[in-house]
């Protein structure tokens, strides 16, 4: 029998320390939905969807049922959607809603909380359709419930497509003013991307890759909050200690995600794609990166030795959950999404974290400024320029990074706005008052960066 | 299927008795228990069982209304968790 205090512990680890597997994703296809006729496509993927994903929710609650493991989000990740945009007869914005309204009611069928892929890849260039599909990105989502967006601009082989960024802050804009009475919610479904990965099953950057086969089960595990308790055993102790403990740790809670993952793949006869390693957090009390952050030792998160003790935890992360899986992908590195951490939302309030001190954690931790709330009046060429420094920290460092940022209409420095459930509530955060509008209206790419002679 | 069944709680009469009681009627076979009583009266039993033809679902909910009832903390997790976290 199994030593009884490896039983306790993992029951202590889901009882009172948050460990959860935070999303049960399974990528579709949709390569072979597309139609020049807007309503055959509709179909097409109406019936996909629904007969792929019909069993996912129920397995999911049956494997958190049968192996007493909270299972908090079951989701659904499309092939981006610009490849059907660009297959219909005439496509506009009219069809593009059609074709989102489609997915937002299958996936509502399904019972999923989330399907992402509303998404294009433009880096170095736009086809008609991916064009089309993200001017429709702020209609789309402020007309639908449960789809996610997003838009790669930028990747280390290709450089930064400088046009695809300044488009960008004008949708983003236009985003959070369609959905003004709500403090911008369609923003926090919209995700700008560089180096994005072709198999992340978090939200709301999910989208099934070019490369992906037809259908595909990824498994995002967490529990930051673990990680904290495991953290508060080895108080003082050197970095050596630190990073064995968090390894240690990474690797229980990713032989969790791993049997997860290959029970859902066997039970819906889909095959396993990845286990993501990222450690996401949650708005609850205990389930903070913040917090492992400030454990190590800083009074606050966001304070000097902030981006150096994320480097740890993150490479940490990694090294201990690697052995677990048999195959480890999407994301994998510790999230900081500022309104989702309240560690993070303590800090930003009280001035401690500042963005640019999110720009630096970003250049060791996985993604970027990810729900970051800015003041109502900020300009689409200042969002613009924000994207244009995250996209180049990705495409130099070889890594992906990500914005995620909310113009809160109508609101300033010190307010607070609230999305609810897991996208928690944001402190709207100070930006620079300097503009970089010539700087946005250049266009063009920014080329490719070398890759040896790194200093 | 073997699962584990955990129980955890401030120690008091009949434990035992209501626990098994309920495996029994479910037709669940005990392989192995680990029971003891920590320091300030901490109850801890762990016990491991085959499921034969009964659903985890199904009993769970049973354990967790009989945790209620009794005031102890009761979980029944298939066995396979186990192995996978805590040995390669």
């Amino acid at each position: 029998m199994i030593n009884p205090f490896e039983i306790l512990e993992t029951i202590n680890m889901i009882d009172r320390e948050n460990l959860d597997i935070r999303t049960i994703t399974m990528g579709i296809s949709l390569k072979d939905c597309t139609d020049p006729d807007v309503d055959r496509a509709c179909d097409k993927i109406y019936s996909k969807i629904t007969t792929y994903a019909k069993d996912l929710v129920k397995v999911g609650e049956d494997i958190e049922k049968q192996f007493g493991i909270p299972i908090i989000n079951k989701r659904i990740s499309l092939t981006p959607v610009a490849t059907v945009i660009d297959a219909l007869e005439n496509p506009d914005t009219t069809k593009c809603l059609k074709i989102a309204k489609t997915l937002d009611k299958a996936a509502k069928a399904v019972g999923v909380n989330f399907i992402g892929g509303y998404s294009a890849l433009v880096h170095k260039g736009f086809t008609k359709g991916e064009r089309v599909l993200i001017e429709s990105i702020p209609t789309v989502l402020s007309n639908t419930d449960i789809v996610c967006s997003s838009v790669n601009v930028g990747s280390t082989r290709a450089g930064i497509n400088m046009d695809a960024v300044a488009l960008m802050g004008k949708i983003i804009k236009e985003a959070a003013e369609m959905t003004k009475d709500n403090g911008g919610f369609a923003c926090a479904k919209l995700v700008v991307f560089c180096n994005a990965v072709e198999d992340n099953p978090f939200m709301a950057g999910a989208f099934h890759g070019e490369g992906e086969g037809d259908a595909v089960i990824n498994v995002g595990v967490s529990g930051p909050g673990v990680v904290k308790c495991a953290l508060e055993k080895v108080k003082g102790a050197p970095f050596d200690v630190v990073a064995e403990t968090i390894k240690n740790t990474a690797f229980k809670i990713t032989r969790m995600g791993q049997l997860v993952a290959s029970e859902a793949s066997k039970r819906l006869g889909v095959p396993f794609g990845i286990v993501d390693l990222s450690l996401a957090p949650t708005p609850a009390v205990g389930d903070s990166v913040a917090y492992i952050l400030e454990e190590m030792g800083l009074e606050k998160c966001g304070t000097h030795g902030t981006t150096a003790a994320l480097a740890l935890l993150n490479d940490a992360v990694k090294k201990g959950g690697v052995m677990a899986s048999s195959h480890v992908g999407g994301l994998s590195g510790a999230f900081i999404p500022v309104s989702e951490d309240a560690g993070m939302i303590a800090a930003a309030k009280e001035g401690a974290l500042s963005i640019e001190k999110l720009e630096a954690m970003t250049c060791v931790c996985s993604v970027g400024l990810d729900m970051i709330v800015v003041p109502g009046d900020t300009t689409a060429d200042t969002i613009s320029c924000i994207i244009a420094d995250e996209a180049a920290i990705g495409m130099v460092n070889s890594k992906t990074t990500a914005v995620r940022i909310i113009p809160a209409p109508n609101t300033d420095v010190g307010d607070e706005v609230d999305f609810g459930g897991l996208l928690g509530t944001g402190p709207v955060m100070p930006l620079r008052k300097y503009s970089g509008s010539e700087f946005v209206a250049r266009g063009g790419r920014i080329p490719a960066p070398l890759q040896s002679l790194k200093n | 299927m073997r699962a584990v069944v955990t129980v955890v709680g401030k120690d008091r009469p009949g434990i035992i008795a209501r626990v098994s009681t309920l495996l029994y009627e479910n037709e669940i076979n005990i392989l192995d228990i680990s029971q003891t009583v920590m320091t300030d009266d901490i109850f801890t039993m762990i016990m491991l069982v085959d499921m034969r033809s009964s659903s985890v679902g199904e009993v769970g909910e049973k354990l967790l209304k009989l945790s209620d009832e009794i005031g102890m903390s009761i979980h029944l997790q298939n066995e396979e968790l186990f192995n996978s976290m805590h040995r390669i």
